[in-house]
């Protein structure tokens, strides 16, 4: 954002100065370590490893605006007819700006006689959230969806 | 610091101070009709209520199961349990939530169900009493308050409450902190707007203890209305103080006829 | 040992898909928090989640500090025959409990 008369603006200089200075080791900022998109993909990559996950036949179900990021109901259900030959052995939820991006990691077979798990989760900021269904084919599918986050007010401290 | 703003901005920023000068000066509506009234579950949720309605997912219900171990168990030097005098609780405790704050006529003062339950334990029990916001506390006053979950609120119907009611309307609508807020400003006047997405409520007690979102644990009115405070900015009362007790017993009197909801779940 | 709140259906009908329901009360903390000195809290949470239906394995989970506090996992199973559904919650700092329901299959 620039100021009237075109000059950059001071948060423009501050933005270059602190991310210089993060360049050069200098820790400037003291906060605790976010995941990011690419520690969110290492992640699901230590999962599928090198196969393709395909998006489909998960259904990730959350609430699009939370009213308080410390217990958010998920639910995920995975299309699947759970037959001894035919089912899901593993459902894994990642988040995107989480301290860390795994969140849960569920072991099923096919006596679960349906794909659907639900819990309550921890979410930090508006993020992704990514869902993905590993088949008994060795398949692996997903589903994301977008989830804003808004604090309650009048935040007590903590004692 | 120089703050740069643009003119549309500059212009905006008059507006807002216009309309905070004329909320600042202008006095507060009047209460709520008593047809208008909603409890906060009103607005919460669909995942909220859900967690609310079953008992099985309730977290709030892990306290009360505490609770009912608590009442069965013997304490203190007269080695008695809240059952050996008051026995089920399902029974005895029935409506007694739906009543409190109530009037102590030793003491010539209204008492909380929580204080109620300390002088119990330090007057029949002989045993120390719980503290505040301590695990025990929270779960036998759930448990106890759980008893009267659906019976409409009836406290301060008692006529010895009156000045003390009064003294909590006084509370609630008197300026306070550095925002210099009144409780009835946001509750009386703002209801259903939004504060950081989550809907403003009317402000009725009808579920403590309850289970709150932020704290992921159970907690009392007490411990909502200090976090209130210490949003507004202003200096929150010492737990147990005379100043809680009357705003209890006046937000329990503005509830009355609303169900109670113990253990609520609220964000 | 810590409380845990349990919603199994006491009767369903051979081949039925149920659905379980589980709560425990545990603080879940995270780890990642600090105390008002700027000391991080150490992390203590449930990592483990087993359910076994008359001894076979039908639900296993690995929890992260994502998850809220005093867990809540529903899940589904077949009900394959009478017999006991046991529950095991495993964590940090040895943390351990068990729960069990019975259920009766027609």
């Amino acid at each position: 954002m620039h100021g009237h008369d075109g000059r950059r603006s001071r948060r423009d200089i501050l933005k270059a100065a602190s991310a210089l200075a993060a360049g050069c080791g200098a820790g400037v900022l003291v906060r605790p370590a976010r995941a990011t998109p690419a520690s969110m993909q290492t992640a699901i990559r230590n999962v599928v490893s090198s196969a393709t996950v395909k998006p489909g036949k998960v259904a990730l179900d959350i609430p699009p605006l939370v009213e308080n990021g410390s217990t958010v109901a998920v639910s995920v259900a995975v299309e699947s007819p759970m037959t001894p030959t035919d089912y899901v052995k593993a459902i894994h939820i990642f988040t995107e700006k989480n301290p860390q991006p795994n969140v849960i990691s569920i072991h099923l077979g096919p006596r679960a006689g349906r794909a659907t798990v639900a819990t309550r989760m921890r979410l930090v900021d508006t993020q992704k959230i990514v869902a993905i269904a590993e088949l008994s084919d060795g398949s692996f599918w997903s589903d994301t969806v977008e989830v804003v986050i808004t604090l309650g007010a009048c935040l007590e401290e903590i004692i | 610091m120089k703050l740069a703003m643009t003119m549309p901005e500059f212009v905006r920023s008059g507006v807002l101070f216009t309309v905070l000068c004329i909320m600042m000066t202008h006095s507060a509506v009047a209460e709520i009709p008593l047809a208008e009234r909603r409890s906060g579950y009103d607005l919460l949720s669909r995942e909220t209520r859900a967690m609310q309605d079953d008992d099985t997912a309730n977290p709030g219900m892990l306290w009360v199961l505490d609770g009912e171990t608590l009442w069965r168990a013997k304490d203190g030097t007269a080695e008695k349990a809240c059952a050996e005098c008051h026995g089920d609780a399902r029974e005895s405790m029935r409506g007694v939530a739906a009543r409190y704050p109530a009037f102590d006529p030793a003491r010539g003062r209204p008492v909380t169900l929580e204080q109620r339950i300390n002088i119990c334990r330090s007057e029949r029990q002989k045993a120390p009493p719980f503290a505040y916001e301590s695990k025990d506390l929270l779960s036998l006053t759930a448990y106890v308050a759980r008893q009267s979950r659906g019976m409409p609120i009836e406290s301060a119907a008692d006529e010895r409450l009156k000045s003390f009611v009064d003294a909590g309307r006084a509370l609630f609508t008197r300026r306070q902190g550095q925002l210099n807020l009144t409780c009835a400003q946001c509750h009386d006047d703002n209801w259903n707007q939004k504060l950081a997405g989550n809907s403003l409520t009317q402000a009725h007690p009808t579920g403590y203890p309850l289970y709150r979102l932020e704290w992921q644990t159970v907690g009392s009115l007490q411990r909502r209305v200090r976090n209130c405070l210490i949003g507004m900015r202003a200096e929150p009362y010492a737990y147990g103080s005379p100043e809680y007790v009357a705003l209890e017993t006046y937000l329990m009197w503005r509830a009355r006829g609303l169900p109670v909801e113990t253990p609520a779940v609220r964000p | 040992m810590a409380r845990a709140l349990l919603n199994v259906p006491a009767k369903a009908k051979r081949g039925e898909v149920i659905a379980i329901k589980t709560l425990i009360s545990h603080e879940m903390e995270t780890g990642f928090r600090h105390s008002t000195t700027g000391v991080p809290v150490p992390r203590n949470i449930i990592t483990s989640f087993v359910v076994n239906y008359n001894k076979e394995e039908i639900f296993r989970a690995v929890l992260f500090p994502a998850i809220a506090a005093n867990p809540f996992i529903t899940f589904y199973t077949v009900a394959t025959e009478s017999g006991t559904i046991a529950f095991e919650w495993t964590g940090d700092n040895g943390f351990s409990a068990t729960e069990s329901a019975t259920i009766t299959v027609e």
